[in-house]
Order: C-alpha cells, then structure tokens, then sequence
C-alpha cells in the first residue's frame, strides 16, 4: 500500500464547513464511510410502523391538496410532443376543471428539448409555486441513464436553464459511485450546480437524482444521500422512474433521515423528492406522514419535498372529489393527461 | 392545520357485545361465582365496563373438579390429532374475532389499539396454531417415545398482556394434554371472558378450559389446592417467590416467568437509527409493561449524548392518549396502584441525583397517565438501575469496553432479557454467549415467536414458554432423562440408534 497525494476536490461551502479546508477525495471517502450502517430489518420495520397512521377527514383534505401543490406532474416519454406537453401544462395548472378550488401543481417535469414550450404554455403561470404559480422542471445530464461524457451533461444543463427551467433534475454517474469514484461524482454534481447559475445571478434549483433502484443497498443509499447534500444538492431525489425499484417507502425515510442529520448539524434545509411508482393517495399520504414525523411539518412545502408522478394526480382528484361529493365517480372524471 | 394533529382514528366499543356482569367459566358454562362482584374500569377513562365475579376457594375447587373429570374422561384419552384440531379451530376463531378481541383489550388494559391490532392478538392466533402442530407430535418434542400430559394445570397471569399469556399458558397445556384452570389478573379479566365464548363457538369438551377470576385470595386457592398437577405463573417476582414456597414439598411442577430489569446495549458502531427506534420500542412499548423490556440503556460513551439527543427528538414526535386511537403510540397505565408506583420510583431516581427528562405528552385529565421519561446519569448503584419499574421509565448508564457492558448487564439480580445494537457481527456472537439472559435480541428489541423459548435467568424464573421447551413443561416423560435429552438439542428425532442408547444410559446413572 503506498500513500498517493490526496486528489483535491471542488471546494464546496458544505464540504468544507464539515471536512475541513482543501477538500480531498480521502477526507470525503472518510466521511462517507464512517457513516452509521443501516440495518435494513429495523429500516424496513420503522417505515412499516409509519404506514399503519390513520388519517381521517379533515386531515384528509389537507393532504390531498398538499399532495397537489407538492407534485411534479411528469411526463417523460421518447414519444413526448409538444402537443402532449400542453395538454399537461394545462392540467397543471387547472387539475380539475369541475372544482377549481383545486390547487395547481408544484412543476411540470419534462426533457430539456420540451422546457421552450413549458414555458410558452404556462405564460403568466410561470413562476414560483409558493405564489400558486407553476415552475418548469427539466431532466438534464443525459438522463435517465447519465452515461455522457461531463461535457455533454453541461450543455444538456446549460441549455435547459437558458430555455426557461427552474429546476434541474440531474442524475448521478451510478457506475462512478458503484466503483468506489466518490470524487468524480462529488466533482460533476459540482458541475452541474455551476451550470444551474444564470447571467443575473440567480440559479435553477438542482434536484439530484441517486437512482436508489440501482444503488442495491441502505448503506450506498445514505452515502450517497451525504455525497450529494455536500456537493450542493438543493433536493435530493430517489428515482428516475425507468428502474425498478423506484422510490419505496423505506429509502424515502432513509434519506429524509440523512436531511434531518444535516438539518440538526448546520440549520440549512435541503429538499426530498420520491419519484416514480407513487401511484395512489394511500400511498402518498403514507409519504407525507414519513415527512412530518422525520424531519417535521415545515417541509412540507414545495420548496422542500415534491411528489414526482404522472398518474398520482388523477387518484387524488378522484378522492378530492369523493369528499366534495360522497360517491366515487370514475377513471372517466379526471383527464388523461 | 397541522398535519401532525391527526384526526382523531378511534375504534368505536360498539363493535363489543359485552355483558354488565360477568361470571365464572366453569366446566363449559358461564356461571354465577359465589364471593362478591367488582368492578372492571377502563384505564384510560376511569369508566366502569363490566362488573365480574370473585371465585371463592369453593368456586376454585369446583373448577378443579372439573378440569380433572375432563382431563381423565375425554381430554387424556383423545388423540393428539383430535386435540390440534380443537386448537387450530381456537386459533381460526381468534383470527375471525380479532378485531373485536383488540378493542376489547386496549379498552380494559390501556394499551394502544395498534398494538392489540399488530402485535397482541395476531401472536394470540399464531401461538394456538403453533401449537396445534405439535399435538399429534409429541414423541418428537424430545422427551422419548410416549411423553405423558400432567394432569391439572393451575395458571395465574398477569395484566401487561392479557390475552397473550393467556394463549402462551392455554395452548401448550392443551397441546400435551392436560387440562387448565386459569387466573386472570384482577385488572384485565374482560378478554379471557371473551376467550370463553370462543371455546364454547369451538366446542371443545367441558372443563378442558376453566376460567376463574378474582384478585391474589383466588389465585392462591388455585395454586395451593390439592388436585392440580401444575402450577404455571407470570407476573411479579415476589409472587413467584410466595409461589415456590407453597408448591414447594408437593408433587406439583412449577414455572415461573418473573420480573426483569434488562440491558439493551448500544456500541458506538450500531446502526443508530434503528437503534433508537429498537430503544423507544424496548422500553415505551405497551407503557414499559413488559417483563422482559429494555429498561437498562447501556451506551458507549462516546456517543452517548448523542444517542440521548436522537431519542428525546424521536420521544417527543410519540403520541399518548386514547388507547382505542389508531394514532397513538402510548396510552394509559393500566391501574391506579401501578402508577403510583411508577411515580414513587421516578421520584426516588431524582433523588438519588439521576437527572430526568419526560417527553412533551398532554396529560388527559381522567385515567392513568405517566409520560416516556429518561433518566441520565444513573449509576449502577440507583434503585432505578436495580428494580424492576414496570413503566415507561428508561434509565441510561454507559460503559467503555465490551468487558465492562457485559459486567454491567449481568450486574443485575434479573436476567430475562437483553439487546445488542452493532453492526458487527464477530462481536455480536461473542458477547451474546456472556449475557445471563434467557432471550438475547440483536439489532431489535421485543420481538416474540411462539417457536423460540422464552423464560429467565436468576430472579427472572425457571422454565420456559413457546418452544418445544414450552412444551416439555407441561409433559412427562417416565423412564426417560428429560433435561439431559433436552439439552442435546441438535438430536434428530428421528435417529433411532442414539433414542435407543440414551434410556440405558440413564438406567445405568441411576444403578450406581
């Protein structure tokens, strides 16, 4: 074994507030390493234990509609047109035609190609989902696979926040992270986080997406969790929703574990968004419970926990719609997309 | 609105049909007892829900009969197989009434519904089937070729579980063949009356199960009387100790499963969060009324104030309240004298210098409450280090090295349970085998199956429950030497050549 000289890493605010100054690839490699295991039984048991909540009525109706305003609606098809994109930016913005004290939607998530015609589509809609406006979020780095070179996820970022987009959800090189490489893919989320910032000083919101379907175990999820959060990660995000398993209740609660960490350590808040497989209001509600009993009720706002989805929205217009009427109606009663 | 206020979830008792008065079961029936009547309250309300009887030593004596007429008439002459399906039949029924039994156990012990719904009732079902599998196979519970039933088994239980130990008494007995008189504690009768129905919807033979209630005076004509063949209790250890002594000089067997003070060890290593959650379910589970929870939190202490920090966070997200809420996670101690001995400890752990800390609950305003409290800086030589509390009381001490945790779980006149928390599994195994526990859990805590044993150390007992072990308690096995057969645990027993040496071996111990 011989010492080789630390590799240097982007010197990043977090990083170096917690790993000193001169961040290495070993400092970091050291960190993550020495994070507490995850015992998957205990995990899984604790996550079960959230679901047995029971949420009635009034609390009901507060959680369908936080489901709303919280959701990325998505659609992120190779058959996307722009066609298909208004039709979901209208739904965005008025999910349900019949009862418009519906809320809009956090964002439409959609390719960079399809961000012009978000934006031409929402018009005075656009903006920030704190004011009930809606926001424009892109998949960027050669998503879902992210196997480009650093150059091409640039350009992919890059043109996509030139187009109009708030938000960036980019997707780490699971096969640098799988090897061992945790510098190289601290150093490209450093990157791309660059490529976020704007002429006037502002920056899309970086959404970073660990694929957890493709991580295999809690260990590599809750390291990667801390990689991205000391790269600069706005959110962090479970899913691209092209493997399986997508999110799941249990790695949801892993990470919003590893938020609160951070939360405890330093006061900053760093978002969460499960993506992929959410399909049903039970289900969703079992989320939001896993929020307000883990990191606390205050995330509970767009600018820090998100619903990535293209079919949860329909259930819960249908459940919106049992309680304003009593009955069910049908599939029929909401819009295909 | 906050999210977290959830809407109320409760389970309404209407789904009950519950008589006002209830009497004996006895040979069969319900039945008026003899001594005076009192009254059954809800912990949580303070509301009266049923009046039930107080069996006189006549009334004792009339259920022993007829467990006896039972056991010698019908019950010790059936097939094993006919006797499992009794028992599956029990376990079906208990299945179908589940939800009813829960309600009818978290409204008169206190407990929370989500734990009678998840945890009591499904183990109530699942120790009947369990056991209904090995009525048929008695010759291989490792007792040797034909293993006897006893006869008469007197059991008193206590109020933390109620209807669980119920099963985990009932179901080997019945198993091996004998039949059963059984106590329930003063506090929580109201299930084991439900209980009844179901055998009476069963069917099984008359005086197989008999049901006597009442406070200790009924317990003790049950465990003293001269007819029954064994005694089986759980509940205090002082109790346990009176009981010795009266058994003591008769021909009856005896069990006991008493009271613990047990260690949950956390190394520096463990996976920390799960091992708060293993901590908050090791002692706030079911108010801390478990014989075996972790009440001891040993810490290394270089993380100590961390561990503390994470469980006071996670402590005060804990939901206290109506027991019949789907949403609460603590509810109410189960009786007026219970609580006052909870306080009286916790004042004493203040005064003794230990410093407490109790979680942020609203106390309602009627019923018996006590919120999840720790206590840090308590010293092995603290009273809340040594005696069993019996309530959400967690008392936190740390050690150094793996030596000193084991010297200090083992420091303890008790010895039922412990826990280990570390994600390394060389060390795990060798600490395990030091620990003077009759249950160790590694990275978890109060976790029960009806196949593993369960039973104590020292102060904590003898005998055990669930199990094939469960099972030699209530069997016999002449000519044969049963302990020595059940330690070679890894006889097969099918391997016909070592079943036939072993009898001649203890022949020839017994020649000289």
């Amino acid at each position: 074994m011989t010492i080789t000289q630390p590799v240097g890493l982007a010197p990043t605010d977090r990083a170096e507030r917690l790993l000193g100054g001169d961040l290495t690839e070993t400092a970091l490699r050291l960190h993550l390493e020495g994070l507490s295991g995850v015992d998957a039984v205990g995990l899984e048991q604790r996550a079960a234990g959230l679901s047995t909540r029971s949420i009635k009525t009034t609390s009901k109706a507060w959680a369908l509609d936080t489901i709303i305003r919280t959701c990325d609606l998505t659609t992120l098809e190779g058959a996307d047109t722009p066609g298909k994109v208004r039709s979901l930016v209208a739904k965005a913005i008025t999910p349900d035609a019949t009862d418009l004290t519906t809320p809009s939607v956090a964002a439409v998530c959609v390719y960079g190609d399809m961000v012009p015609y978000a934006v031409e589509a929402l018009g005075a809609r656009h903006g920030d989902p704190d004011q009930g406006l809606v926001s424009v979020a892109a998949v960027a780095t050669a998503f879902p696979s992210g196997r480009a070179s650093l150059a091409i996820k640039l350009a992919d970022t890059r043109e996509a926040v030139a187009a109009g987009a708030d938000e960036i959800d980019m997707v780490i090189d699971r096969g640098a992270f799988l090897s061992g490489q945790y510098g190289v893919v601290f150093d490209q989320i450093v990157a791309v986080k660059e490529a976020c910032a704007r002429p006037d000083g502002t920056a899309a919101h970086l959404k970073v997406i660990l694929e957890t379907g493709e991580l295999q175990t809690y260990d590599n999820v809750r390291r990667a969790s801390w990689l991205a959060i000391l790269a600069g990660a706005d959110f962090i995000k479970t899913s691209t929703g092209k493997v399986s398993p997508a999110a799941t209740l249990p790695v949801t609660l892993l990470m919003l574990e590893v938020i609160r960490d951070w939360h405890r350590l330093t006061g900053e808040k760093v978002g969460m968004k499960p993506a992929g497989g959410i399909r049903s209001s039970k289900d969703a509600v079992r989320y939001l419970v896993t929020v307000a009993e883990t990191v606390g009720e205050e995330w509970l706002t767009p600018h820090l926990w998100r619903f990535g989805a293209s079919s949860l929205v329909n259930d819960v217009l249908l459940q919106r719609q049992k309680m304003r009427t009593g009955h069910y109606s049908g599939p029929d009663y909401v819009t295909v997309d | 609105m906050a999210f977290l206020e959830y809407a109320a979830a409760p389970e309404s008792p209407s789904i009950l049909n519950l008589k006002a008065q209830y009497g004996l079961f006895i040979d069969g029936e319900f039945v008026d007892g003899h001594g005076d009547v009192f009254d059954t309250i809800s912990p949580a309300t303070e509301e009266v829900i049923a009046s039930i009887a107080q069996a006189t030593a006549g009334d004792v004596d009339t259920a022993v009969r007829a467990a006896r007429r039972a056991y010698e008439t019908v019950w010790s002459r059936m097939s094993g197989s006919d006797r499992g399906k009794y028992l599956f039949r029990i376990a079906r029924l208990v299945q179908e009434r589940a939800r009813e039994l829960a309600v009818a156990e978290s409204l008169d012990n206190g407990k929370p519904i989500r734990e009678t719904r998840d945890v009591d009732v499904p183990l109530v079902a699942a120790w009947f089937f369990y056991y209904a599998g090995w009525a048929d196979k008695l010759e291989h519970a490792g007792l040797g070729p034909n293993p006897r039933a006893l006869g008469v088994a007197a059991q008193v239980i206590p109020w933390n579980f109620p209807l669980l130990m119920l099963a985990w008494k009932i179901a080997p007995a019945l198993a091996a063949g004998n039949t059963v008189v059984i106590k329930p504690a003063e506090t929580t009768s109201l299930t084991a009356m439900l209980f009844a129905e179901i055998l009476q919807q069963a069917d099984l033979p008359a005086g197989v199960v008999n049901i006597v209630t009442g406070p200790g005076p009924t317990g003790q004509a049950l465990v003293t009387h001269d007819d029954v063949n064994k005694v089986a209790f759980t509940g205090s250890t002082n109790v346990g100790r009176m009981i010795a002594r009266q058994v003591a000089g008769t021909q009856k067997r005896l069990t006991l499963e008493l009271g613990g003070k047990a260690a949950n060890i956390v190394f520096d290593d463990a996976p920390m969060d799960q091992a708060i959650e293993g901590i908050v379910n090791g002692i706030f589970f079911n108010q801390g009324h478990v014989c075996c929870a972790g009440s001891r939190l040993l810490v290394q202490e270089n993380v100590h104030d961390e561990v503390i920090d994470r469980l006071k966070a996670r402590l005060s997200t804990l939901r206290m309240g109506d027991p019949l809420d789907k949403n609460t996670d603590i509810g109410a101690i189960n009786s007026a004298a219970q609580l006052e001995r909870i306080r009286t400890l916790s004042d004493t752990g203040e005064n003794e210098g230990a410093e407490r800390w109790t979680a942020d609950c609203r106390i309602p305003d009627k019923g018996f409450w006590f919120a999840p409290t720790i206590f840090t800086k308590v010293s092995a030589a603290h009273a809340i280090a040594r005696e069993e509390i019996f309530g959400p009381v967690l008392s936190v001490l740390t050690f150094r090295t793996p030596a000193e945790a084991i010297t200090k779980a083992n420091n303890t006149p008790y010895g039922l349970s412990a826990g280990i928390w570390t994600e390394k599994g060389s060390r795990m195994l060798a600490l395990v085998d030091q620990l003077k526990a009759g249950v160790v859990w590694a990275n978890t805590f109060n976790r029960f199956d009806p196949a593993s044993p369960f039973g104590g150390y020292k102060e904590s007992g003898y005998g055990r429950e669930g199990g094939r072990h469960g099972l030699a308690a209530y069997l016999e096995a002449s000519g044969w030497d049963a302990p020595a057969a059940l330690s070679a645990a890894s006889t097969p027993p099918a391997d016909a050549k070592r079943a036939t040496r072993k009898p001649k071996q203890t022949r020839k111990a017994v020649a000289k």
